[in-house]
Protein backbone atom coordinates (compact mmCIF):
# COMPACT_ATOMS: atom_id res chain seq x y z
CA UNK A 1 0.00 0.00 0.00
CA UNK A 2 1.90 3.03 -1.41
CA UNK A 3 -0.10 5.78 0.57
CA UNK A 4 -2.35 5.53 3.53
CA UNK A 5 -2.64 9.03 4.42
CA UNK A 6 -4.24 10.28 1.54
CA UNK A 7 -7.21 7.44 1.30
CA UNK A 8 -10.75 8.61 2.52
CA UNK A 9 -12.29 7.34 5.08
CA UNK A 10 -14.72 4.89 3.50
CA UNK A 11 -11.14 3.24 1.47
CA UNK A 12 -9.67 2.74 4.47
CA UNK A 13 -12.64 1.33 5.87
CA UNK A 14 -12.79 -1.04 3.21
CA UNK A 15 -8.89 -1.61 3.25
CA UNK A 16 -9.39 -2.72 7.01
CA UNK A 17 -12.13 -5.11 6.23
CA UNK A 18 -10.17 -6.63 3.71
CA UNK A 19 -7.52 -7.40 5.64
CA UNK A 20 -5.09 -5.80 3.48
CA UNK A 21 -4.25 -2.90 6.46
CA UNK A 22 -3.99 -3.53 9.87
CA UNK A 23 -5.26 -0.81 11.92
CA UNK A 24 -1.92 -0.42 13.60
CA UNK A 25 -0.74 0.35 10.07
CA UNK A 26 -2.87 3.13 9.60
CA UNK A 27 -2.53 4.73 13.21
CA UNK A 28 1.22 4.95 12.54
CA UNK A 29 0.78 6.20 9.17
CA UNK A 30 -1.32 8.77 10.56
CA UNK A 31 1.24 9.52 13.32
CA UNK A 32 4.30 9.66 11.11
CA UNK A 33 2.52 11.91 9.10
CA UNK A 34 1.69 14.21 12.03
CA UNK A 35 4.99 14.16 13.75
CA UNK A 36 6.18 15.70 10.54
CA UNK A 37 3.80 18.28 10.16
CA UNK A 38 4.42 20.06 13.64
CA UNK A 39 4.74 23.36 12.06
CA UNK A 40 0.99 23.33 11.43
CA UNK A 41 0.33 23.19 14.86
CA UNK A 42 -2.75 21.32 14.94
CA UNK A 43 -2.62 19.27 18.13
CA UNK A 44 -3.00 20.85 21.01
CA UNK A 45 -2.48 17.17 22.79
CA UNK A 46 -1.11 14.21 20.96
CA UNK A 47 -2.30 10.71 22.22
CA UNK A 48 -0.26 8.85 20.00
CA UNK A 49 1.40 6.18 22.37
CA UNK A 50 -2.48 4.92 23.52
CA UNK A 51 -3.58 5.24 20.03
CA UNK A 52 -0.36 2.73 18.72
CA UNK A 53 -1.65 0.40 21.89
CA UNK A 54 -5.33 0.45 21.11
CA UNK A 55 -4.69 0.04 17.43
CA UNK A 56 -2.82 -3.17 18.25
CA UNK A 57 -5.88 -4.46 20.30
CA UNK A 58 -8.27 -3.88 17.48
CA UNK A 59 -5.65 -5.89 14.93
CA UNK A 60 -5.01 -8.54 18.01
CA UNK A 61 -8.98 -8.71 18.22
CA UNK A 62 -10.79 -7.14 15.10
CA UNK A 63 -14.63 -6.44 14.95
CA UNK A 64 -15.53 -5.60 11.36
CA UNK A 65 -19.35 -5.27 12.16
CA UNK A 66 -18.18 -1.87 13.67
CA UNK A 67 -18.67 1.73 11.60
CA UNK A 68 -15.12 3.00 12.38
CA UNK A 69 -13.30 -0.53 12.68
CA UNK A 70 -9.94 0.54 13.86
CA UNK A 71 -9.74 3.95 12.67
CA UNK A 72 -7.25 6.71 14.33
CA UNK A 73 -9.65 10.16 14.69
CA UNK A 74 -8.33 13.37 16.25
CA UNK A 75 -10.93 15.44 16.99
CA UNK A 76 -11.77 19.21 18.03
CA UNK A 77 -10.05 19.98 21.42
CA UNK A 78 -13.22 21.54 22.16
CA UNK A 79 -14.94 17.63 23.04
CA UNK A 80 -14.29 16.56 26.77
CA UNK A 81 -12.31 12.99 26.64
CA UNK A 82 -12.79 11.05 30.00
CA UNK A 83 -9.00 11.80 31.20
CA UNK A 84 -7.30 13.13 28.64
CA UNK A 85 -6.32 16.94 28.97
CA UNK A 86 -9.36 19.22 27.67
CA UNK A 87 -8.16 23.12 26.80
CA UNK A 88 -11.40 24.84 24.98
CA UNK A 89 -8.12 26.40 23.57
CA UNK A 90 -7.98 28.82 26.52
CA UNK A 91 -5.31 29.49 28.97
CA UNK A 92 -8.12 29.25 31.88
CA UNK A 93 -8.49 25.07 31.15
CA UNK A 94 -4.85 24.21 30.14
CA UNK A 95 -4.73 21.98 32.73
CA UNK A 96 -8.16 20.27 33.29
CA UNK A 97 -8.94 16.81 32.80
CA UNK A 98 -12.46 15.75 32.06
CA UNK A 99 -13.71 12.94 34.28
CA UNK A 100 -16.64 12.17 31.70
CA UNK A 101 -16.87 11.33 27.98
CA UNK A 102 -18.82 13.87 25.74
CA UNK A 103 -21.78 11.59 24.16
CA UNK A 104 -20.58 12.53 20.30
CA UNK A 105 -16.66 11.36 21.07
CA UNK A 106 -18.25 8.01 23.03
CA UNK A 107 -20.69 7.29 20.22
CA UNK A 108 -17.08 7.22 17.87
CA UNK A 109 -14.75 5.40 20.45
CA UNK A 110 -18.41 2.78 20.44
CA UNK A 111 -17.47 2.36 16.59
CA UNK A 112 -14.50 1.38 17.11
CA UNK A 113 -12.48 4.68 16.36
CA UNK A 114 -9.31 5.31 18.39
CA UNK A 115 -8.38 9.12 19.65
CA UNK A 116 -5.57 10.48 17.88
CA UNK A 117 -5.17 13.47 19.65
CA UNK A 118 -7.17 17.07 20.65
CA UNK A 119 -7.05 19.66 17.67
CA UNK A 120 -6.57 23.17 18.13
CA UNK A 121 -9.43 25.65 18.02
CA UNK A 122 -10.37 29.48 18.36
CA UNK A 123 -10.70 30.17 22.46
CA UNK A 124 -14.14 28.40 23.62
CA UNK A 125 -14.81 28.51 19.42
CA UNK A 126 -14.75 32.14 19.42
CA UNK A 127 -12.70 33.08 16.29
CA UNK A 128 -13.10 32.33 12.37
CA UNK A 129 -9.25 32.53 11.91
CA UNK A 130 -8.02 30.30 14.61
CA UNK A 131 -5.90 33.15 15.84
CA UNK A 132 -7.54 33.40 18.95
CA UNK A 133 -6.35 30.42 20.30
CA UNK A 134 -3.92 30.35 23.40
CA UNK A 135 -1.74 27.73 21.96
CA UNK A 136 -0.99 29.82 18.77
CA UNK A 137 -2.35 30.12 15.11
CA UNK A 138 -2.68 27.43 12.82
CA UNK A 139 -1.33 26.93 9.41
CA UNK A 140 -3.34 26.16 6.44
CA UNK A 141 -1.73 23.41 4.38
CA UNK A 142 -3.36 25.22 1.69
CA UNK A 143 -0.58 27.98 1.81
CA UNK A 144 2.09 29.15 4.01
CA UNK A 145 1.00 31.82 6.32
CA UNK A 146 -2.95 31.21 5.09
CA UNK A 147 -5.62 30.97 8.36
CA UNK A 148 -6.95 27.67 8.40
CA UNK A 149 -10.67 29.02 9.28
CA UNK A 150 -12.23 28.84 12.39
CA UNK A 151 -13.01 28.40 14.82
CA UNK A 152 -12.71 24.61 13.54
CA UNK A 153 -9.36 25.57 12.75
CA UNK A 154 -6.83 22.49 14.07
CA UNK A 155 -9.46 19.94 12.54
CA UNK A 156 -9.85 21.55 9.07
CA UNK A 157 -5.98 21.84 8.52
CA UNK A 158 -5.68 18.61 9.90
CA UNK A 159 -7.99 16.94 7.31
CA UNK A 160 -7.11 18.83 4.40
CA UNK A 161 -3.08 18.19 5.56
CA UNK A 162 -3.93 14.47 6.18
CA UNK A 163 -3.07 14.20 9.61
CA UNK A 164 -6.21 12.62 10.39
CA UNK A 165 -8.81 10.46 7.89
CA UNK A 166 -11.89 12.67 9.45
CA UNK A 167 -12.89 14.35 12.87
CA UNK A 168 -15.26 16.38 14.01
CA UNK A 169 -15.55 19.96 14.98
CA UNK A 170 -18.74 21.92 16.49
CA UNK A 171 -20.45 25.07 15.17
CA UNK A 172 -22.14 28.18 16.46
CA UNK A 173 -22.22 30.43 13.59
CA UNK A 174 -20.28 28.62 11.04
CA UNK A 175 -17.37 26.82 12.88
CA UNK A 176 -17.55 23.97 10.76
CA UNK A 177 -18.94 24.95 7.62
CA UNK A 178 -15.89 27.86 7.34
CA UNK A 179 -12.73 26.28 8.28
CA UNK A 180 -14.15 23.48 5.40
CA UNK A 181 -14.56 26.18 2.76
CA UNK A 182 -10.80 27.64 3.42
CA UNK A 183 -8.96 24.35 3.32
CA UNK A 184 -11.16 22.43 0.56
CA UNK A 185 -12.53 19.74 2.70
CA UNK A 186 -16.30 19.24 3.36
CA UNK A 187 -18.03 20.22 6.38
CA UNK A 188 -21.39 19.53 8.02
CA UNK A 189 -22.89 21.47 10.86
CA UNK A 190 -26.09 18.97 11.73
CA UNK A 191 -29.72 20.29 12.48
CA UNK A 192 -30.11 21.44 16.61
CA UNK A 193 -30.15 18.34 18.18
CA UNK A 194 -29.43 16.14 16.26
CA UNK A 195 -25.77 15.68 17.59
CA UNK A 196 -25.79 15.58 21.67
CA UNK A 197 -23.89 18.20 23.70
CA UNK A 198 -23.26 16.54 26.66
CA UNK A 199 -19.74 16.95 26.94
CA UNK A 200 -19.10 20.17 24.63
CA UNK A 201 -17.42 23.10 26.09
CA UNK A 202 -20.49 25.84 26.16
CA UNK A 203 -20.35 28.32 24.06
CA UNK A 204 -23.48 29.68 22.83
CA UNK A 205 -26.38 26.47 24.01
CA UNK A 206 -29.26 27.23 21.99
CA UNK A 207 -26.54 27.44 18.62
CA UNK A 208 -23.53 25.17 19.17
CA UNK A 209 -24.15 21.67 17.28
CA UNK A 210 -20.68 19.06 16.86
CA UNK A 211 -20.74 17.82 13.22
CA UNK A 212 -18.14 15.87 10.96
CA UNK A 213 -15.07 17.02 8.53
CA UNK A 214 -14.04 14.74 5.87
CA UNK A 215 -12.46 14.56 2.54
CA UNK A 216 -15.36 13.78 0.56
CA UNK A 217 -19.46 13.60 0.96
CA UNK A 218 -19.58 9.64 1.55
CA UNK A 219 -17.14 10.42 4.64
CA UNK A 220 -19.38 12.66 6.23
CA UNK A 221 -22.55 10.71 5.59
CA UNK A 222 -20.38 7.75 7.58
CA UNK A 223 -19.12 9.94 10.10
CA UNK A 224 -22.27 11.63 10.77
CA UNK A 225 -24.53 8.22 10.88
CA UNK A 226 -21.77 7.41 13.88
CA UNK A 227 -21.94 10.90 16.20
CA UNK A 228 -25.85 11.64 15.68
CA UNK A 229 -27.66 9.79 17.96
CA UNK A 230 -31.09 10.54 20.88
CA UNK A 231 -29.26 11.70 24.31
CA UNK A 232 -31.05 11.90 27.40
CA UNK A 233 -28.24 13.55 28.79
CA UNK A 234 -28.72 16.38 26.62
CA UNK A 235 -32.03 17.89 27.62
CA UNK A 236 -32.60 19.51 23.91
CA UNK A 237 -31.20 16.20 22.07
CA UNK A 238 -34.60 15.32 19.27
CA UNK A 239 -35.75 11.87 19.68
CA UNK A 240 -36.25 11.84 16.25
CA UNK A 241 -36.07 8.64 13.30
CA UNK A 242 -32.28 9.52 12.21
CA UNK A 243 -31.57 7.93 8.19
CA UNK A 244 -28.52 5.57 7.77
CA UNK A 245 -26.94 8.35 6.03
CA UNK A 246 -24.09 6.86 4.21
CA UNK A 247 -26.84 3.66 3.02
CA UNK A 248 -29.10 5.65 1.79
CA UNK A 249 -26.85 8.63 0.02
CA UNK A 250 -28.10 8.46 -3.39
CA UNK A 251 -26.42 10.93 -6.07
CA UNK A 252 -29.86 10.74 -7.66
CA UNK A 253 -31.72 14.40 -7.04
CA UNK A 254 -34.00 14.86 -9.95
CA UNK A 255 -36.60 16.94 -9.62
CA UNK A 256 -35.42 17.98 -6.05
CA UNK A 257 -36.36 22.24 -5.76
CA UNK A 258 -33.18 24.41 -4.65
CA UNK A 259 -34.00 27.81 -4.06
CA UNK A 260 -31.47 30.39 -4.38
CA UNK A 261 -31.70 33.47 -2.36
CA UNK A 262 -31.16 36.78 -3.54
CA UNK A 263 -30.08 38.48 -0.48
CA UNK A 264 -27.62 36.46 -0.81
CA UNK A 265 -25.71 38.53 -2.76
CA UNK A 266 -24.11 41.01 -0.09
CA UNK A 267 -22.65 44.08 -1.13
CA UNK A 268 -19.03 43.84 -2.13
CA UNK A 269 -19.09 40.38 -3.16
CA UNK A 270 -16.34 39.26 -5.43
CA UNK A 271 -16.32 38.29 -9.11
CA UNK A 272 -14.86 34.89 -7.96
CA UNK A 273 -17.64 33.78 -5.70
CA UNK A 274 -20.96 34.99 -7.75
CA UNK A 275 -18.65 33.21 -10.57
CA UNK A 276 -18.67 30.23 -7.82
CA UNK A 277 -22.62 30.27 -7.18
CA UNK A 278 -23.41 30.61 -10.86
CA UNK A 279 -21.30 27.47 -11.51
CA UNK A 280 -22.92 25.68 -8.62
CA UNK A 281 -26.47 26.51 -9.99
CA UNK A 282 -25.48 25.38 -13.39
CA UNK A 283 -24.31 21.81 -11.43
CA UNK A 284 -27.34 21.34 -9.74
CA UNK A 285 -29.35 22.09 -13.26
CA UNK A 286 -27.05 19.11 -14.55
CA UNK A 287 -28.03 17.04 -11.99
CA UNK A 288 -31.40 17.01 -12.77
CA UNK A 289 -32.80 19.38 -9.60
CA UNK A 290 -34.99 23.00 -10.41
CA UNK A 291 -33.54 25.69 -9.34
CA UNK A 292 -36.31 28.38 -8.14
CA UNK A 293 -35.08 32.40 -7.02
CA UNK A 294 -36.15 32.49 -3.55
CA UNK A 295 -35.92 35.62 -0.90
CA UNK A 296 -34.89 35.27 2.77
CA UNK A 297 -35.81 39.08 3.36
CA UNK A 298 -34.35 39.39 7.26
CA UNK A 299 -30.98 37.99 5.70
CA UNK A 300 -28.41 41.39 6.77
CA UNK A 301 -29.78 41.46 10.14
CA UNK A 302 -28.81 37.78 10.99
CA UNK A 303 -25.21 38.71 11.87
CA UNK A 304 -26.09 41.79 14.41
CA UNK A 305 -28.48 39.39 16.27
CA UNK A 306 -25.96 36.49 16.54
CA UNK A 307 -23.95 38.96 17.97
CA UNK A 308 -26.26 39.87 20.94
CA UNK A 309 -27.72 36.46 21.23
CA UNK A 310 -23.93 34.16 20.82
CA UNK A 311 -22.22 36.45 23.31
CA UNK A 312 -25.66 36.41 25.82
CA UNK A 313 -25.33 33.20 26.46
CA UNK A 314 -21.63 33.04 26.30
CA UNK A 315 -21.13 35.38 29.08
CA UNK A 316 -23.57 33.07 31.00
CA UNK A 317 -22.29 30.06 30.18
CA UNK A 318 -18.41 31.36 30.71
CA UNK A 319 -19.45 32.41 34.18
CA UNK A 320 -18.62 28.81 35.80
CA UNK A 321 -14.43 29.84 35.31
CA UNK A 322 -13.61 31.39 38.46
CA UNK A 323 -10.41 29.47 39.09
CA UNK A 324 -12.10 27.82 42.34
CA UNK A 325 -12.99 24.32 41.70
CA UNK A 326 -10.85 23.35 38.03
CA UNK A 327 -8.93 25.55 35.55
CA UNK A 328 -6.19 28.25 36.07
CA UNK A 329 -6.22 30.47 38.94
CA UNK A 330 -4.51 33.75 39.81
CA UNK A 331 -3.84 34.86 42.99
CA UNK A 332 -5.89 37.80 44.51
CA UNK A 333 -6.44 39.51 47.86
CA UNK A 334 -9.48 38.04 48.57
CA UNK A 335 -12.20 35.72 47.01
CA UNK A 336 -13.60 38.75 44.41
CA UNK A 337 -9.91 40.19 43.53
CA UNK A 338 -9.08 36.19 42.79
CA UNK A 339 -11.68 35.86 40.41
CA UNK A 340 -11.28 39.49 38.44
CA UNK A 341 -7.96 38.35 38.30
CA UNK A 342 -8.27 34.88 37.21
CA UNK A 343 -10.66 35.88 34.53
CA UNK A 344 -8.72 38.81 33.65
CA UNK A 345 -5.64 36.14 32.74
CA UNK A 346 -7.34 33.22 32.03
CA UNK A 347 -9.13 34.68 29.31
CA UNK A 348 -7.81 36.29 25.95
CA UNK A 349 -8.81 39.50 24.40
CA UNK A 350 -11.53 38.02 21.78
CA UNK A 351 -13.16 35.87 24.69
CA UNK A 352 -13.28 38.76 27.43
CA UNK A 353 -14.93 41.01 24.27
CA UNK A 354 -17.64 38.91 23.58
CA UNK A 355 -18.32 38.23 28.01
CA UNK A 356 -18.75 42.27 28.18
CA UNK A 357 -20.90 42.27 25.13
CA UNK A 358 -23.09 39.29 26.62
CA UNK A 359 -22.96 40.90 30.07
CA UNK A 360 -23.59 44.35 28.71
CA UNK A 361 -26.74 43.49 26.72
CA UNK A 362 -27.89 41.32 29.45
CA UNK A 363 -27.74 43.67 32.59
CA UNK A 364 -30.25 45.70 33.91
CA UNK A 365 -32.07 48.61 31.19
CA UNK A 366 -30.46 47.34 28.32
CA UNK A 367 -32.18 43.50 28.25
CA UNK A 368 -35.56 44.61 26.19
CA UNK A 369 -33.60 46.27 24.01
CA UNK A 370 -31.00 44.11 23.12
CA UNK A 371 -31.58 40.49 23.90
CA UNK A 372 -35.30 40.70 23.50
CA UNK A 373 -34.74 42.82 20.31
CA UNK A 374 -31.88 39.69 19.05
CA UNK A 375 -34.52 36.72 19.81
CA UNK A 376 -37.58 38.12 17.98
CA UNK A 377 -34.96 39.23 14.96
CA UNK A 378 -34.19 35.71 15.15
CA UNK A 379 -37.84 34.29 14.81
CA UNK A 380 -38.30 36.51 11.55
CA UNK A 381 -35.33 35.00 10.45
CA UNK A 382 -36.47 31.39 11.31
CA UNK A 383 -39.81 32.40 9.47
CA UNK A 384 -37.85 33.43 6.29
CA UNK A 385 -36.88 29.82 6.01
CA UNK A 386 -40.09 28.02 6.62
CA UNK A 387 -41.38 30.02 4.30
CA UNK A 388 -39.12 29.08 1.66
CA UNK A 389 -39.35 25.53 2.69
CA UNK A 390 -42.82 25.82 1.66
CA UNK A 391 -41.37 25.87 -2.18
CA UNK A 392 -37.85 24.53 -2.23
CA UNK A 393 -36.44 21.21 -0.89
CA UNK A 394 -33.07 23.06 0.23
CA UNK A 395 -31.12 25.97 -0.51
CA UNK A 396 -27.60 26.69 -2.76
CA UNK A 397 -25.50 29.50 -1.41
CA UNK A 398 -21.88 30.61 -1.12
CA UNK A 399 -20.16 29.32 2.39
CA UNK A 400 -17.97 32.57 3.03
CA UNK A 401 -17.25 35.84 1.58
CA UNK A 402 -14.08 35.34 0.69
CA UNK A 403 -11.64 32.46 0.69
CA UNK A 404 -8.96 32.36 3.50
CA UNK A 405 -7.03 35.57 4.54
CA UNK A 406 -3.26 36.08 5.92
CA UNK A 407 -2.56 35.17 9.72
CA UNK A 408 -2.68 38.97 11.25
CA UNK A 409 -4.71 40.36 8.41
CA UNK A 410 -8.35 40.74 10.28
CA UNK A 411 -7.59 40.42 13.89
CA UNK A 412 -7.09 43.91 14.74
CA UNK A 413 -10.78 44.38 13.67
CA UNK A 414 -13.29 42.68 14.99
CA UNK A 415 -16.18 43.26 12.86
CA UNK A 416 -14.42 42.96 9.51
CA UNK A 417 -13.50 39.11 11.04
CA UNK A 418 -17.44 38.80 12.17
CA UNK A 419 -17.82 39.16 8.52
CA UNK A 420 -16.39 35.79 7.84
CA UNK A 421 -19.80 34.19 8.45
CA UNK A 422 -22.38 35.97 7.16
CA UNK A 423 -23.48 33.50 5.33
CA UNK A 424 -23.25 30.44 7.63
CA UNK A 425 -24.49 32.45 10.82
CA UNK A 426 -28.29 32.57 9.86
CA UNK A 427 -28.54 28.72 9.49
CA UNK A 428 -27.54 28.54 13.18
CA UNK A 429 -30.31 30.82 14.39
CA UNK A 430 -32.59 29.05 12.83
CA UNK A 431 -31.17 25.81 13.91
CA UNK A 432 -31.29 24.33 10.35
CA UNK A 433 -28.43 21.66 8.60
CA UNK A 434 -25.82 23.10 6.43
CA UNK A 435 -23.03 21.29 4.45
CA UNK A 436 -19.87 22.86 2.87
CA UNK A 437 -18.41 21.45 -0.18
CA UNK A 438 -15.00 22.45 -1.95
CA UNK A 439 -16.43 23.95 -5.22
CA UNK A 440 -12.98 25.75 -6.76
CA UNK A 441 -9.90 27.67 -6.44
CA UNK A 442 -9.75 31.04 -6.80
CA UNK A 443 -6.99 33.18 -9.11
CA UNK A 444 -4.66 32.44 -5.97
CA UNK A 445 -5.19 28.98 -6.15
CA UNK A 446 -6.71 29.05 -2.72
CA UNK A 447 -10.00 26.74 -2.33
CA UNK A 448 -13.60 28.35 -2.06
CA UNK A 449 -16.57 26.14 -1.11
CA UNK A 450 -20.63 26.42 -1.83
CA UNK A 451 -22.94 25.83 0.77
CA UNK A 452 -26.02 23.71 1.21
CA UNK A 453 -28.93 24.69 3.56
CA UNK A 454 -31.81 22.23 4.62
CA UNK A 455 -35.33 21.52 5.94
CA UNK A 456 -35.23 20.46 9.63
CA UNK A 457 -33.84 17.31 10.16
CA UNK A 458 -33.35 16.49 6.48
CA UNK A 459 -29.48 16.00 6.64
CA UNK A 460 -29.65 13.34 4.18
CA UNK A 461 -31.36 15.39 1.64
CA UNK A 462 -28.40 17.93 1.97
CA UNK A 463 -26.02 15.33 1.62
CA UNK A 464 -27.15 13.68 -1.31
CA UNK A 465 -27.24 16.81 -2.97
CA UNK A 466 -23.76 17.82 -2.15
CA UNK A 467 -22.84 14.19 -3.28
CA UNK A 468 -23.98 14.48 -6.77
CA UNK A 469 -22.66 18.43 -7.03
CA UNK A 470 -19.44 16.48 -5.78
CA UNK A 471 -19.34 14.29 -8.77
CA UNK A 472 -19.72 17.52 -11.76
CA UNK A 473 -17.22 19.59 -9.50
CA UNK A 474 -14.41 17.32 -9.34
CA UNK A 475 -12.62 19.50 -6.83
CA UNK A 476 -8.66 19.08 -6.51
CA UNK A 477 -7.55 20.62 -3.74
CA UNK A 478 -3.48 21.94 -4.46
CA UNK A 479 -1.43 21.27 -1.09
CA UNK A 480 2.36 21.03 -1.99
CA UNK A 481 3.50 20.16 1.62
CA UNK A 482 5.24 23.07 2.10
CA UNK A 483 5.61 22.35 5.50
CA UNK A 484 7.58 19.58 5.59
CA UNK B 1 -24.78 55.65 21.81
CA UNK B 2 -21.76 55.39 22.48
CA UNK B 3 -20.00 53.19 25.05
CA UNK B 4 -17.74 55.56 27.69
CA UNK B 5 -15.09 54.37 30.00
CA UNK B 6 -17.03 54.25 33.10
CA UNK B 7 -19.51 51.81 31.44
CA UNK B 8 -16.70 49.70 30.19
CA UNK B 9 -15.81 49.57 34.08
CA UNK B 10 -18.84 48.98 35.37
CA UNK B 11 -19.54 45.70 32.60
CA UNK B 12 -16.15 44.31 34.07
CA UNK B 13 -17.12 44.58 37.30
CA UNK B 14 -20.30 42.30 36.59
CA UNK B 15 -18.60 40.56 34.66
CA UNK B 16 -15.98 39.93 37.11
CA UNK B 17 -12.88 40.49 34.59
CA UNK B 18 -10.41 43.14 35.89
CA UNK B 19 -9.53 45.55 33.17
CA UNK B 20 -6.68 48.37 33.26
CA UNK B 21 -7.33 51.60 31.85
CA UNK B 22 -5.38 51.07 28.57
CA UNK B 23 -7.39 48.02 27.95
CA UNK B 24 -10.71 49.87 29.44
CA UNK B 25 -9.63 52.40 26.18
CA UNK B 26 -9.09 49.66 23.81
CA UNK B 27 -12.10 47.73 24.71
CA UNK B 28 -14.41 50.70 24.64
CA UNK B 29 -13.42 51.61 21.14
CA UNK B 30 -14.19 47.92 20.19
CA UNK B 31 -17.12 47.97 22.06
CA UNK B 32 -18.49 50.99 20.22
CA UNK B 33 -17.31 49.93 16.72
CA UNK B 34 -19.35 46.54 17.50
CA UNK B 35 -22.85 48.04 18.74
CA UNK B 36 -22.85 50.77 15.71
CA UNK B 37 -23.03 47.40 13.75
CA UNK B 38 -25.48 45.18 15.79
CA UNK B 39 -27.63 48.76 16.02
CA UNK B 40 -28.67 48.04 12.60
CA UNK B 41 -31.42 45.57 14.13
CA UNK B 42 -33.14 49.46 15.40
CA UNK B 43 -34.07 50.02 12.32
CA UNK B 44 -36.55 46.46 12.03
CA UNK B 45 -40.31 46.99 13.66
CA UNK B 46 -40.72 43.93 16.38
CA UNK B 47 -43.39 45.12 17.69
CA UNK B 48 -45.80 41.89 17.38
CA UNK B 49 -43.61 39.73 16.94
CA UNK B 50 -43.48 36.88 19.48
CA UNK B 51 -39.04 36.01 20.86
CA UNK B 52 -37.78 32.85 19.72
CA UNK B 53 -36.05 31.25 23.21
CA UNK B 54 -35.43 27.80 21.60
CA UNK B 55 -35.40 26.40 18.25
CA UNK B 56 -35.63 22.44 19.60
CA UNK B 57 -39.59 21.81 20.20
CA UNK B 58 -39.04 19.92 23.24
CA UNK B 59 -40.11 19.91 26.82
CA UNK B 60 -37.37 18.99 29.62
CA UNK B 61 -37.82 15.51 29.97
CA UNK B 62 -37.79 14.19 33.64
CA UNK B 63 -35.51 11.02 34.94
CA UNK B 64 -34.98 9.61 37.87
CA UNK B 65 -32.14 10.71 40.28
CA UNK B 66 -29.83 7.98 40.18
CA UNK B 67 -25.86 7.53 40.86
CA UNK B 68 -24.60 6.57 37.67
CA UNK B 69 -20.94 7.29 38.13
CA UNK B 70 -18.83 5.87 40.55
CA UNK B 71 -16.57 7.21 43.09
CA UNK B 72 -14.77 9.97 40.73
CA UNK B 73 -14.45 12.61 44.04
CA UNK B 74 -10.38 12.05 43.68
CA UNK B 75 -10.20 12.46 40.29
CA UNK B 76 -12.24 15.64 40.54
CA UNK B 77 -10.23 17.22 43.56
CA UNK B 78 -7.42 16.26 41.31
CA UNK B 79 -8.67 19.47 39.16
CA UNK B 80 -8.74 21.73 41.83
CA UNK B 81 -5.81 24.65 41.40
CA UNK B 82 -4.72 24.66 45.54
CA UNK B 83 -3.82 21.28 46.16
CA UNK B 84 -5.86 19.83 48.96
CA UNK B 85 -6.78 16.48 49.44
CA UNK B 86 -10.34 16.91 51.19
CA UNK B 87 -11.91 20.14 50.03
CA UNK B 88 -11.54 22.84 47.46
CA UNK B 89 -9.86 25.40 48.97
CA UNK B 90 -10.17 29.65 48.24
CA UNK B 91 -9.07 32.53 49.48
CA UNK B 92 -10.43 33.50 53.23
CA UNK B 93 -14.21 34.88 52.94
CA UNK B 94 -14.99 35.23 56.03
CA UNK B 95 -12.97 37.40 59.14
Amino acid sequence: MSNITNQTLSELIKNIKTKKLSSFEITKAFIERSEKSKKLNVYVTENFASAIDQAKKFDANPNYDLKLPGIPIAVKDLFCTNGIKTTAGSKILNNFIPTYESTVTQNIWNEGGILLGKLNCDEFAMGSSNETSFFGNVQNPVGENLVPGGSSGGSSSAVAANLTPVTIGTDTGGSIRQPASFTGTVGLKPTYGSCSRYGIVAFASSLDQAGPMSKNVKDAAILLEVISSFDKKDSTSVDFKRNKYSVELTKNIKGKKIGIPKEYRVEGMSDEIENLWKKGIEYVKECGAEVIDISLPHTNYALPAYYIVAPAEASSNLARYDGVKYGFRSSGENLIDMYEKTRSEGFGEEVKRRIMIGTYVLSSGYYDAYYLKAQKVRQLIKKDFDEAYLNVDAILTPSTPSSAFKIGEKSDDPVSMYLNDIFTVPVNLAGLPGISIPAGLDKKGYPLGLQIIGKPFDEQNILNIAYSMEEKINFKNKILDWWI
Amino acid sequence: MTIDLKTVKHISKLARISVDDEKANKLANDLNSIFKFIEKLNKLKTDNVEPLTSIAKTTLRFREDQIKSENIREKILKNSPDENKDFFVVPKVVE
